[in-house]
């Protein structure tokens, strides 16, 4: 095979980080014409006077610290408290505001699965994502494949998930955008009557609130 | 693409590199800062082409949109942009070698 750096299939299997990620082979390898180019309009910016270093290692220290614990801690909190399930529902940037996390100037939209109806999330145009809530959004959602087929066959999708849907729940497909964005409320799960905020925390993944999973069982 | 047909999800993922943080984390900066918004982000994406998505990585796309807007809101010029490129590639044949000037 030859040689290519914009090859967009250069993930490596062989090789797992930490975090059960394979390392991707442009970490490590020789000085890329975007890495050039990242650091050269960085250095241009500082120069200018727009952005300091500082700026830079503050946000993505923040980015770091965001992960799918935040949106996970804002479904506990709406499965034990009905009032607060109601102004997550009616305004879930403002509710996710009122727990501590920043949602910037965005819309945030929660939606609620049931018995009936299952949400799923996706962004046809990019990768739009309730990051201040999960962190950045995984690889997937950001492919060609996801964003396609998810709104043209989600039970398909979602059958690529291990989510087999029976066919009297609706599916509903929310398209994001930048300024709007979505979370899925997923349903609390059977038999978690006995467990406190935190421990219901802990059943709720990542992929339950993009709606591609369910919550874990207790 | 939303609707198109597409072949199974690919659920491989990868840890995000510094410097695509850091392109991430100059994208926020930029918006907070009004220097462009999302939208410009964008439009710059869309006018890349449908083959620019085969073609090229995430954040490649996003750097390559950023620097398009910056250069559109004369933030510098394609001059100096080339000039500090061409140094940046002179520092060394590694990332890590080449970050800082």
């Amino acid at each position: 095979m030859p040689h290519d750096h914009h090859d967009h299939d250069h993930f490596h299997h062989e090789g797992m980080s930490p975090s059960g990620h394979p390392y991707r082979a442009d970490n490590d390898g020789p000085l890329t014409y975007w890495q050039r180019m990242e650091i050269a309009v960085r250095e241009l910016l500082v120069e200018k006077g727009l952005i300091t270093p500082a700026e830079i290692a503050a946000q993505i220290e923040a980015m770091d610290a965001r992960s799918p614990a935040n949106g996970a801690a804002v479904v506990a909190r709406a499965w034990v408290d009905p009032d607060f399930k109601a102004r997550l529902l009616a305004d879930a940037s403002a509710a996710s505001r009122e727990m501590g996390f920043d949602i910037g100037p965005l819309h945030l939209i929660a939606v609620e699965n049931t018995a009936q109806t299952h949400n799923l999330i996706v962004c046809t145009l990019c990768s739009c994502y309730p990051r201040n809530l999960l962190g950045l959004p995984p690889d997937w959602y950001k492919t060609r494949e996801y964003r396609s087929r998810a709104v043209r066959e989600p039970r398909a999708v979602l059958r690529e998930f291990g989510l087999d849907l029976p066919d009297d729940v609706t599916v509903r497909v929310h398209d994001s955008t930048a300024d709007m964005r979505y979370i899925v409320l997923p349903a609390r799960p059977q038999g978690t009557e006995g467990l406190d905020e935190a421990q219901l925390a802990s059943l709720v993944t990542r992929d339950s609130m993009i709606g591609t999973g369910l919550p874990r069982k207790p | 693409m939303g609707g198109q047909a597409a072949g199974p999800v690919p659920m491989q993922g990868h840890d995000f590199a510094l410097w695509e943080k850091r392109i991430d984390a100059m994208m926020v900066l930029c918006g907070q800062k009004g220097l462009f918004t999302v939208d410009g982000l964008r439009r710059a994406l869309e006018d890349m082409g449908e083959d620019a998505f085969e073609k090229h990585s995430y954040y490649e796309r996003w750097i390559a949109a950023v620097n398009q807007n910056l250069l559109e809101a004369g933030v510098y010029s394609l001059e100096e942009l080339a000039t500090r490129m061409e140094a940046v590639a002179a520092r060394g044949p590694t990332y890590a070698e080449a970050q800082d000037g």
